[in-house]
């Protein structure tokens, strides 16, 4: 075997090839709460290094398909594909596995409360790598420069603002060297700078990290500023998807009218 | 009628479960001893207070009690026996037994509750780790260990009220106190007593974890809850405070 194909197929182990299937495939996937149906079929592919941004009004179960796929929540029906593994099908342990390569950054951070940024950035170091504690200190600190935060290691969530939470969170899931992250309404309840600056930083780290992303906002106009491609969720299922440019010159009324109302 | 029926089979099930869980975790490595330490600390030592207090006002008032009811019969020298029994086998362990499910049975479903509701809870499953794992684990661990810490501690404060009472109230001496109480209570009358808090202290944790981790819609549910989880850890312990005696007794 050629060197440049044991480079091509990159470190994670992935096949050669894997390139062209996509990282996340959700096919079929239904989903309902009591009896009620949030999700009615959905049919989404996530490719490698891509961002994906799904858009839709609240309680149109955004979260519900986000949460779909790092296994938290289970389909009713259909399946959601993870790197070539089927969610449903696995056992603790690999699920686990799925979990430390798709990363999850939640609405409000969920950041542990009674710890320190420090531990809660730490958290997944010491949970799941065999470093010493002066490696740990070392990481912590790059992880936090990664969201252009600094000194704010002794500081518990509470003291924090909501914009800083948000990036604590989100160094907190970098720590594990996901291949991708899931966020959950990553600017919702911020100041408009501050949800400026998020959706930057989101770019950067996905450029930079080569990190595949699915974003679930009503946010569309930070929207534009993280995605590459757009699919609007409308009464369970997708109703329009493809790129920016493609999204924007819909006929749909219902993507129109979300972009008019929602700028 | 039916409703609430399906209901509390349904917390049973899930109550089982989490069992099941908290058994799993219990013996995978690694071993999560600091954690058991803070609970043990959290749990134990900072229910002192509480279980002190209350074990030497409870045995105060058996004395006083027993002391009157006795000397009506002039049977006011069998008051440390009667007391001492019934201490050890059921005020001891019940009381500590409910006070600890209303101290730490709604700390636990609140915390819980609360990290639910926040989706710390969340987080920790997509951080790959196990919430059973990091928090079931050492709060039911720590509180099966602990509650038979304190019931012992309480019987003997208890014990110690009653001899207060004994001596001051009803003109017993200390030493005819303690001889009597040695002569007639068996180690055996101690150990179902420990015995059945081993069990109280399962149920009022199990109980708070599988509350706290079940609440859904913010505060309002916490609040909720962790009411709901102390009642449920009282009626519990009564309930099978019963059905313990009576295996108990028969062994």
């Amino acid at each position: 075997m050629e060197e440049h194909d044991i480079t091509a197929a990159g470190g994670n182990g992935a096949a050669p090839g894997a390139e062209r299937v996509p990282f996340i495939q959700v096919s079929g996937l239904e989903k309902s709460f009591g009896g009620k149906p949030i999700l009615r079929g959905i049919d989404l592919q996530v490719h490698h290094g891509e961002t994906l941004v799904i858009l839709g009004g609240s309680g149109e179960g955004k979260s519900v398909l986000l949460r779909h796929l790092n296994g938290l929540l289970m389909p009713d029906r259909g399946t959601v594909m993870v790197g070539g593994r089927n969610l449903a099908l696995l056992n603790e342990d690999q699920l686990a596995a799925v979990r430390k390569e798709v990363g999850m950054v939640f609405q409000l951070g969920a950041l542990f409360d009674s710890m320190t940024v420090y531990e809660n950035v730490s958290y997944p170091l010491h949970e799941h790598s065999a470093m010493p504690e002066e490696q740990i200190q070392v990481r912590v600190r790059e992880l936090l420069a990664m969201v252009q935060l600094d000194g704010v290691e002794e500081l518990l969530p509470a003291e924090l603002s909501g914009g800083m939470r948000k990036r604590v969170a989100i160094a907190r899931t970098l720590a594990l060297e996901p291949r991708a992250v899931l966020y959950d309404e990553p600017t919702t309840g911020l100041d408009p700078p501050v949800a400026h600056r998020i959706s930057v930083q989101m770019r950067e780290l996905q450029e930079r990290l080569g990190l595949t992303s699915v974003v679930v906002t009503h946010d569309l106009k930070n929207a534009f500023a993280v995605g590459d491609r757009f699919a609007l969720l409308y009464h369970g299922k997708i109703r329009v998807s493809g790129t920016a440019d493609e999204v924007r010159a819909s006929r749909d009324d219902l993507m129109q009218d979300f972009l008019k109302t929602a700028l | 009628m039916r409703e609430p029926f399906y209901r509390l089979l349904d917390q049973l099930g899930e109550i089982g479960l989490l069992t099941v869980e908290f058994v799993r975790h219990l013996f995978r490595r690694p071993f999560e001893t600091r954690l058991l330490i803070d609970q043990l600390d959290s749990i134990g030592v900072r229910s002192l207070n509480v279980v002190n207090l209350t074990a030497i006002f409870s045995g105060m008032v058996l004395a006083l009690q027993m002391g009157e009811f006795l000397a009506k019969f002039g049977a006011k020298i069998y008051v440390s026996r009667v007391m001492g029994l019934s201490l050890l086998r059921e005020m001891g362990p019940v009381l500590t037994a409910l006070m600890i499910g209303a101290r730490v049975g709604a700390g636990i479903t609140a915390e819980l509750g609360s990290m639910k509701v926040t989706e710390q809870i969340d987080a920790m499953l997509a951080l790959a780790s196990s919430p059973v794992k990091k928090l079931v684990v050492p709060r039911v661990l720590a509180t099966i260990l602990i509650l038979p810490v304190l019931t012992v501690i309480a019987d003997a404060i208890g014990l110690v009220g009653g001899l207060l009472i004994a001596v001051t109230q009803l003109g017993i001496s200390a030493d005819f106190f303690y001889t009597s109480l040695v002569q007639n209570i068996a180690l055996s009358d101690l150990l179902s007593g420990i015995g059945k808090s081993f069990f109280f202290g399962y149920l009022i944790s199990i109980i708070a974890c599988m509350k706290g981790l079940s609440v859904t819609g913010g505060a309002d549910g916490v609040g909720r809850a962790t009411t709901s989880s102390v009642v449920a850890a009282s009626i519990s312990v009564l309930v099978a405070d019963f059905f313990l005696t009576k295996l108990f007794l028969t062994i």
